[in-house]
């Protein structure tokens, strides 16, 4: 029978708005307003998980994005399923499901639980320590080990959410909406700054709303119903934008900041389909306010972590916000007035406050008095030194704590108690004042870090400033708004604020017990598991590094990231280790401040967006004609056509037969098209190639080489002279981007004083590649009136022509060796092309052909490609390429890194054809390649780059690079395979055609 | 992400750009003269400075112009950016 622990109506809950929701298979209800937290507790649920390594059971300690415990899978078993979602976080909706994670069965009888009673097998470093030896189990261990790590389930079918992401600029970006982040962002958007304002809550007002101290005042009134008034105002202010359910992620340099909007999460399921799940913003900011409070300190004692065990600030949240009390009998822990506030919270909605447990000997203010006064058991200088309920509190003992802190005395006293409110004050929340690069400065009377040297234009106000009080906040704040946005007036000048002035703490990182510290469980990390203990091991072996003892006892590697217990272990290790904390410093805080989605971060970036890509003007020809595509850069290129039914190996030998015996076309657009216009072309391309370009004749086209400054092959190509200062220069498909990059690198950083123009024309043209025996009667039936005799139009040179009223670029060059023109149209006219080619070459039996039937081709003809058959440590002597090497010119890109020692090696790996003894048996490409068989181990002499089955010669052949290779023709190597020993002979790379005759056939 | 002012048009994101090493280092005259060692020098050697550094950029998916900065790698301040050719400010 489940208890209704709603005790009063909430502005904040809709009751008319009754929602059922699922948690682990059972139907609970809630309202509009609650989250799962507050509803489960409204339902007296309190265990909603098991901790990390113990299997501990766990309750909800928090009421906000710091929630380490009550972790849950939403949904589980849809493609909306997500794990690890806090569940004080997630609004409840009509028809939401929750379950607990890390538990099995189930999270009221887990098997693993048995990992508790054996926890003294499971000391800091566990898995460090036994999983070393034997080092051949590693793998059987491994199993189990991933079998056993992490929490939730991940989705296994594709999310079905869309997401979005989104620049955002702003004068002043305020980050929390508290009564800090309310007023800056207020002034801000007054003084005509265009204002963002983000909040993680789906409220405004921060903790002030739910503020309850009758002891506080602003102009008179509450600081609640004050606050109200100014959040009303907000919403006539121009210049200012407000966004709830935002979290900011991350704070990179230059006010960077990624933000995480989360607009559907909180809707029905029906109302979530077609719209933005998540939104990234990008935000740029002149201004950055930090208004990001505080976080309450639990308090290290222990078995500190029972379910029913919370944050004082919770419970007063639960209370007051949501109309809910977490426990029938409550007790409080404190070392501040803060719990006070709490309990005082629920006696004044009739609800039983057995005791405050306090450390300090003594408080003055007058909202303990009013405590007393009520009649509340205070037992000060009194610490919780045991708690017992295993599924939910169901008691504590108390002790009288020592002067000095470090034990306690005395009796021990038992109080029942269902709910224990602990309250070690507060930690301002300087994630992402850190994250900015900013630093931090310990405050030894606070005991808290606060920002101290600002790196961007940000100030922090209000708590996560150190400011805890209300007139503090205000008078700070306002000072800081004056100063940083250059303003004269405010409209905090004149506000009278009265505070409840005591104020006084006392701070023990780790509360002593009645047992020692080697048989107790203060849990400092609970998601992790890792206690006081843990940290003390670790200090013991010798652990002196915060980053360090970190990791090796995992205390904050979470995915709360430690947002409670991270300031306790530095105050352990500081107190244990005898340093101060100011000069331990802390780990460092890393984005995402809460955890993102995947889906939050790619945006839209997925499927087919996930990369651009670029389609030639002929691609709707090669689809309708069922080519098979090839990824080229970001090209799609045609990479065969079958018909019929074919394997890609018998469509390849088919277009290469047919492109040596009769015709083939291919589709070439995607090589990289470079303009150079200018005076200085020439002398440009002499530097940038390293051949001589000076003596090229205007209407002659050159194949080039370039290197890079180490003297390795860059990229090739071939480049024609249209006109006295203009080239046209032909790039490879994936390298064109770079090529004009570093051209222009040198143009601009090298070689000012040359007169060049460089302009990518890749996407201008398109180019049909027309080769074979009968390229040149298909071009005459295209273009009758152009003579295209050998000796009007040569190998490598170009004519201009039209094709009816078209113009076109034509080069005739070949890289099959073959007889064959290129022919170059306006992009929008490359269909049209293709097609007439197509139609003109039907009588010729005319066989468009893809990549890799070009691949095949070139190799036959032992044309490199760069890029395959090269790897950024080939030079042209080593591609036995030395003829392409001017030795005349005195300069070029690449030519002194030739002569270095180490270029001019012998035993460089060079670039050398092979040809199996089996002509039948085809390599594969990158296999290694050896001189020895048995020897163990072996020298590796080269690698094959490139391996075909050529058609044309009916044997498989091969390039490879091979150490000393030049010097090898002839000799018998072999490619070690798995199950075989394949014998091959080093050969000439050209295979075909050798003396080049087929280009004028 | 940096804010990047490029000096031929202004503040732009740090995404636009490209880095290309460390500044002022010219291309020899003349390479032949240099021995395998002064070329290397050359070829090879940077610095990694933590503290003050000038950088080249590029407005790769800008202007394509090249540009010089002066950037604290230790904080990522960009102190100064200044076009090719002209001399880097006092620092």
């Amino acid at each position: 029978m489940t208890k209704n622990l709603r005790v009063k109506s909430s502005e904040y809950i809709d009751e008319t708005n009754r929602i059922s929701f699922k948690f682990n298979g059972k139907t609970y209800h809630g309202f509009k307003g609650d989250t799962l937290a507050s509803a489960l507790l409204a339902n007296d649920v309190h265990l909603v998980g098991r901790s990390f390594k113990y299997h501990r059971p766990r309750g909800i300690m928090t009421s906000g994005s710091e929630e380490p415990n009550a972790i849950v899978q939403i949904n589980p078993g849809t493609n909306r399923t997500e794990p690890n979602v806090r569940a004080t976080e997630i609004e409840i909706y009509e028809g939401l499901e929750a379950s607990s994670q890390n538990c099995w069965p189930s999270v009221e009888f887990d098997i693993g639980g048995i990992n508790n009673f054996l926890s003294p097998f499971f000391p800091a470093g566990f898995y460090y320590k036994t999983f070393m030896w034997p080092a051949s189990f590693w793998e059987k261990y491994e199993f189990f080990i991933r079998h056993s790590a992490g929490l939730g389930k991940s989705p296994t079918s594709s999310d079905p959410d869309i997401y979005d992401h989104r620049n955002v600029h702003c004068d002043v970006l305020v980050v929390g909406a508290g009564i800090s982040g309310i007023l800056a962002a207020k002034n801000a958007a007054k003084n005509n700054f265009k204002t963002l304002l983000v909040d993680e809550k789906n409220e405004l007002g921060g903790s002030t709303i739910f503020e309850n101290n009758e002891f506080n005042k602003i102009e008179n009134k509450s600081p609640s119903e004050w606050l109200k008034k100014e959040i009303d105002e907000l919403k006539s202010i121009r210049n200012l934008e407000i966004k709830t359910r935002t979290t900011v992620a991350a704070y990179h340099q230059y006010n960077y900041l990624l933000a995480r909007e989360n607009l559907t999460d909180h809707l029905e399921t029906k109302d979530k389909t077609n719209k933005i799940r998540q939104q990234l913003l990008k935000i740029r900011a002149k201004k950055v306010i930090l208004a990001t409070g505080a976080l309450e300190r639990p308090l290290i004692f222990n078995n500190n972590d029972r379910p029913g065990i919370m944050l004082s600030s919770a419970i007063k949240k639960y209370s007051e916000f949501y109309g809910v009390a977490c426990g029938s009998k409550n007790v409080f822990f404190t070392n501040n007035d803060s719990a006070y506030e709490s309990a005082l919270s629920l006696y004044n909605k009739g609800i039983n406050v057995e005791a405050i447990i306090d450390i300090r000997e003594q408080s003055e203010s007058k909202i303990v008095k009013k405590v007393n006064e009520a009649g509340i058991k205070i037992y000060w200088s009194h610490s919780v030194v045991n708690t017992a309920g295993y599924k939910r509190l169901n008691s504590i003992s108390v002790m009288k704590l020592s002067n000095d802190g470090t034990s306690v005395t005395g009796n021990k006293i038992s109080i029942s108690c269902d709910c224990l409110g602990v309250a070690g004050g507060w930690t301002p929340a300087v994630h992402l004042y850190t994250q900015s690069g900013s630093k931090l400065k310990f405050d030894e009377e606070k005991k808290v870090f606060l920002p101290n040297q600002n790196t961007s234009e940000q100030i922090s106000v209000g708590s996560c400033s150190g400011d805890f009080k209300i007139d503090e906040i205000i008078k700070n704040l306002n000072q800081k708004l004056k100063d940083t946005l250059n303003i004269k007036l405010t409209d905090l000048d004149n506000i009278k604020v009265e505070v409840d002035q005591e104020n006084s703490k006392r701070n023990i990182w780790l509360l002593p017990s009645d047992k020692p510290v080697g048989k107790t469980k203060p849990f400092v990390d609970y998601q992790n598991d890792a206690t006081a203990k843990d940290i003390k091991l670790a200090l013991r072996e010798g652990f002196r590094s915060i980053e360090h003892v970190k990791r090796y006892t995992t205390t904050g590697m979470g995915t709360d990231q430690g947002k409670l217990g991270n300031m306790h272990a530095l105050g352990i290790i500081a107190d244990t280790a005898g340093v101060k904390m100011g000069e331990l410093g802390t780990t460092t805080f890393r984005p995402p401040y809460t955890p993102l989605t995947f889906g939050t971060i790619v945006g839209r970036n997925v499927g087919k967006f996930f990369d651009i890509f670029r389609r030639t003007p002929m691609n709707d020809w090669h689809v309708e004609n069922n080519a098979e595509f090839e990824n080229v850069g970001q090209w799609k290129r045609a990479w065969y056509y079958p018909i019929n039914g074919e394997s890609m190996h018998q469509a390849v030998q088919r277009e290469s037969k047919a492109a040596r015996e009769s015709a083939g076309i291919l589709d070439a657009s995607t090589l990289g098209k470079i303009d150079i216009q200018g005076s200085d072309a020439s002398e440009f391309l002499n530097r940038v190639y390293t051949n001589a370009w000076s003596k090229l004749a205007v209407g002659k086209c050159r194949y080039g080489l370039m290197l890079n400054e180490d003297g390795m092959v860059y990229d090739d190509g071939v480049t024609t002279r249209l006109g006295e200062n203009h080239y046209i220069m032909t790039t490879t498909t994936g390298g064109a981007a770079n090529v004009l990059g570093k051209l222009e690198d040198y143009l601009q950083t090298e070689w000012p004083e040359l007169d060049v123009y460089l302009t990518s024309v890749t996407d201008h043209y398109a180019t049909a590649s027309l080769c074979g025996p009968n390229s040149k009667k298909i071009l005459k039936k295209i273009i009758p009136g152009l003579d295209l005799s050998d000796e009007n139009f040569p190998h490598m040179s170009f004519k201009g022509a039209n094709i009816e009223n078209i113009q076109c670029r034509i080069m005739r060059i070949s890289f099959t060796g073959e007889h064959s023109y290129e022919i170059n149209v306006q992009a929008s006219y490359g269909k049209d092309l293709w097609e007439k080619c197509m139609e003109a070459g039907k009588e010729f039996n005319i066989t468009p052909y893809g990549t890799e039937t070009m691949h095949l081709l070139r190799a036959e003809k032992g044309f490199i490609i760069v890029g395959q058959d090269t790897d950024g440590t080939m030079t042209p002597i080593d591609l036995q390429m030395d003829w392409i090497v001017s030795k005349k010119k005195y300069d070029f890109i690449g030519k002194r890194s030739l002569y270095r020692s180490d270029t001019m090696r012998e035993d460089r790996k060079q670039l050398v054809g092979l040809l199996t003894d089996d002509p039948n048996t085809v390599l594969e490409e990158g296999a290694q390649i050896v001189s020895e068989l048995d020897q163990s181990p072996v020298e590796m002499l080269g690698h094959v780059t490139s391996s075909y089955f050529s058609p044309n010669l009916n044997k498989s052949i091969a390039l490879a690079v091979i150490k000393s290779g030049k010097d090898m023709m002839g000799k018998k190597l072999f490619v070690p395979m798995e199950n075989k020993n394949i014998n091959v002979t080093v050969s000439n790379p050209v295979f075909y055609d050798e003396k080049n005759q087929r280009l004028n056939a | 992400m940096f804010l990047i002012n490029c000096p031929y048009c202004g503040e732009r994101d740090q995404q636009e750009f490209k880095a290309g090493g460390e500044a002022h280092i010219k291309r020899p005259k003349q390479p032949t003269e240099l021995s395998d060692d002064e070329w290397a020098e050359y070829l090879f050697m940077r610095k990694n400075i933590k503290g003050v550094q000038f950088e080249r950029w590029n407005h790769a998916h800008g202007c394509r112009k090249w540009f010089n900065m002066v950037r604290d790698t230790s904080n990522d301040e960009i102190k100064a950016t200044y076009k090719m050719g002209e001399k880097p400010p006092a620092q």
